[in-house]
C-alpha cells in the first residue's frame, strides 16, 4: 500500500482514538475539578480526623504512579471478589481509566486549590464577615474569584499534564490514541510494520495543548482587570 | 443618659498572653471616642471583640441596652442571630479590605444586594420594596449617595486597583456605611496611607462626626483624635489607663503612663 493509501486509514483509527482521548480528558475534569475542591476543603477542616484522612489519602494517591492505580482500580475487583464491577469491553476499560483519572486528578487538584484560597489575605473573608455574610457567601462572591485567579498558571500546568497523561489509559488496554497509532506497527487495517503513526500522534496533542495554551492565556488576560 | 454601646469587663487571651484585661466603658450615641495607645496596648483587639472578629473570654457588651454579647454564657446563637449582632457594628480596616475584583460601586452594594436578596425570598420583602428589582434599584441610588459623601462618585465603576490608598479607603467607608450600622469603628484607618494623603480620609471621617455618626476611632493621629472625639480612651497594657475629653487627656493627663506616652508621641 503507498503511502497516500495509507494516509485516510491511518487517520480515521487516529481520529477514532483522539477522540477516546477527549472524552477521558473531558470526563475526568468534569469530576476532578468539583471532587478536588470538596477535597480541600476537608484538608483544611478544623476537625482533625477528617483532616488527617484526607490528607493521607492525598499522600497515597499523589505518591504512587498513576499507572499503578489505573491497573488495581481495573483489576482488583474482578481478581479479588470474583466480580468485574466496571463491565466488559472499551466501555467497562473506560469507565475503569475515568474512576482512576478523577481521583488522581482531585488529589493534585486540591492542593492546587488550597493554595489559591489560602492565598486570597485574610482580611478579605473579615470585610465578609463585618458586613454580615456567611461563610458561603463569603467563599462565593468574594474568595471563589480571587481564587480562580491565583491558580490559573499551576491549574493550566496540570491541566496541560492531563492531557498526555490519559496515554496511561493504554495499560488497560483503553483505544486512545496511542494504542491507535501503536497498532499500525503490529498489523491494522491492512498496514503493519509502520512506526510514523505512532509518532505522529505527538501532533495531536501538540495541537490540543497549543489550543489550551490559547484558552488559559486568554482566562488570565480576562482576570487581569483585578489585583 | 442614653448610652448606645455598654462594654462591661471584657477580657480576651491569646493562649497564655492576656490582652484585654477588664475593659469596660461607654459611649453615648453620636458621640466619636478615640481609642490611642502604643502598639500592644489591646486596642486593635478590643475593636475586633466588638466586630465579632474575636471571641471574647469574658464580659458583656451591649447596644441601646440589648446584650449582644455574654462572655460567660455559653449561648447558641443561629446564624441570623449573628448577623443582626454583627450589623450593629461597621469596621473600616487599616488595609481597607475592598473586594479587588468589585468596582468601588459593586464594593458598596454587595453585602445589602444578598441581605435584600435573601430578605425578599423570606419575608417577602426588604425595607418596604417587594421585588429584587425595585429593592436593587434602591441599593444602587443608595450606594451613588453614599460615594458621593465621600467624594468618590467620578470613580464609582473603577476596581480598587485603579485607585489610590486614600480613595480606597474612602470607598471602605462608604462600605462600612451602607448596612447602616449603629457604631462605626475605625481600625488605624490611615496608617496604611502616605501623609500626604491620610488628610482627605481624615477630612471624611470629620465630616461624619459632624453629622453625630457613633464612632469609635483606633487612630496613631494625635491631632485629629483631639480635634474630633468627644471623648479619648488611653489604652495601656490591656487596661483602659485614662479615659476622658481630649482636653482632659491631652492637656490634663493624670496617669503617669499617659504622660509618658504623650512625651514620646508629641515629640515626633
Amino acid at each position: 500500500m503507498s503511502f497516500s493509501q495509507q494516509l485516510p486509514i491511518v487517520f480515521e483509527a487516529l481520529n477514532v482514538g483522539f477522540l477516546q482521548t477527549l472524552k477521558l480528558f473531558f470526563v475526568t475534569l468534569l469530576g476532578a475539578l468539583p471532587l478536588g475542591l470538596l477535597i480541600s476543603f476537608g484538608s483544611m477542616s478544623k476537625f482533625k480526623p477528617l483532616s488527617g484522612l484526607i490528607k493521607t489519602v492525598v499522600w497515597i494517591v499523589r505518591g504512587s504512579p498513576l499507572m499503578i492505580q489505573l491497573l488495581i482500580i481495573y483489576y482488583f475487583p474482578g481478581l479479588v471478589f470474583q466480580n468485574n464491577i466496571w463491565g466488559s469491553g472499551e466501555n467497562g476499560r473506560f469507565l475503569a481509566a475515568a474512576v482512576s483519572f478523577i481521583i488522581n486528578y482531585a488529589c493534585y487538584f486540591s492542593e492546587i486549590y488550597r493554595g489559591g484560597i489560602q492565598g486570597v489575605p485574610k482580611g478579605q473573608q473579615e470585610a465578609g464577615q463585618v458586613l454580615g455574610l456567611k461563610k458561603n457567601q463569603i467563599f462565593f462572591k468574594i474568595t471563589l474569584l480571587q481564587m480562580i485567579k491565583q491558580i490559573v498558571p499551576p491549574m493550566s500546568n496540570e491541566i496541560i499534564t492531563l492531557v498526555k497523561d490519559t496515554s496511561l489509559a493504554r495499560i488497560i488496554a483503553l483505544q486512545e490514541v496511542i494504542w491507535a497509532g501503536e497498532a499500525f506497527m503490529k498489523g491494522s487495517n491492512g498496514i503493519s510494520g509502520q512506526i510514523w503513526p505512532l509518532f505522529f500522534t505527538a501532533v495531536y496533542y501538540l495541537a490540543f495543548n497549543g489550543i489550551l495554551t490559547l484558552l488559559f492565556g486568554k482566562l488570565e488576560k480576562k482576570l487581569s482587570y483585578f489585583k | 443618659m442614653d448610652n448606645i454601646l455598654e462594654v462591661k469587663n471584657i477580657k480576651k487571651s491569646f493562649g497564655k498572653t492576656q490582652v484585654l484585661k477588664d475593659i469596660s466603658f461607654s459611649l453615648k450615641k453620636g458621640k466619636a471616642l478615640a481609642i490611642i495607645g502604643s502598639s500592644g496596648s489591646g486596642k486593635t483587639t478590643l475593636l475586633r471583640c466588638l466586630n465579632f472578629l474575636e471571641k471574647a473570654n469574658e464580659g458583656t457588651i451591649s447596644v441601646n441596652g440589648e446584650v449582644i454579647f455574654s462572655g460567660s454564657e455559653n449561648q447558641k446563637l443561629s446564624d441570623s442571630e449573628i448577623r443582626k449582632n454583627r450589623l450593629h457594628f461597621g469596621l473600616v480596616f487599616q488595609s481597607f479590605n475592598l473586594f479587588p475584583q468589585y468596582t468601588a460601586k459593586e464594593n458598596v452594594m454587595l453585602a445589602e444586594q444578598i441581605l435584600a436578596k435573601e430578605q425578599i425570598k423570606k419575608n417577602g420583602e426588604y425595607n418596604g420594596y417587594k421585588t429584587i428589582k425595585e429593592a436593587y434599584e434602591f441599593i444602587d441610588n443608595k450606594a451613588e449617595d453614599l460615594l458621593e459623601s465621600v467624594g468618590m462618585k467620578h470613580k464609582k465603576d473603577f476596581v480598587p486597583c485603579e485607585l489610590s490608598g486614600g480613595q480606597q479607603q474612602r470607598v471602605a467607608i462608604a462600605r462600612a456605611l451602607a448596612l447602616n450600622p449603629d457604631i462605626l469603628c475605625f481600625d488605624e484607618p490611615t496608617s496604611a496611607l502616605d501623609p500626604e494623603i491620610t488628610g482627605e480620609v481624615l477630612n471624611v471621617i470629620k465630616k461624619l462626626a459632624e453629622k453625630n455618626t457613633t464612632m469609635i476611632i483606633v487612630t496613631h493621629e494625635m491631632g485629629f483624635a483631639k480635634e474630633v472625639a468627644d471623648e479619648v480612651m488611653f489604652m495601656d497594657n490591656g487596661k483602659v489607663e485614662e479615659m476622658g475629653t481630649p482636653e482632659e487627656i491631652f492637656s490634663n493627663p493624670k496617669s503617669e503612663r499617659l504622660r509618658e506616652f504623650l512625651k514620646t508621641v508629641l515629640r515626633i
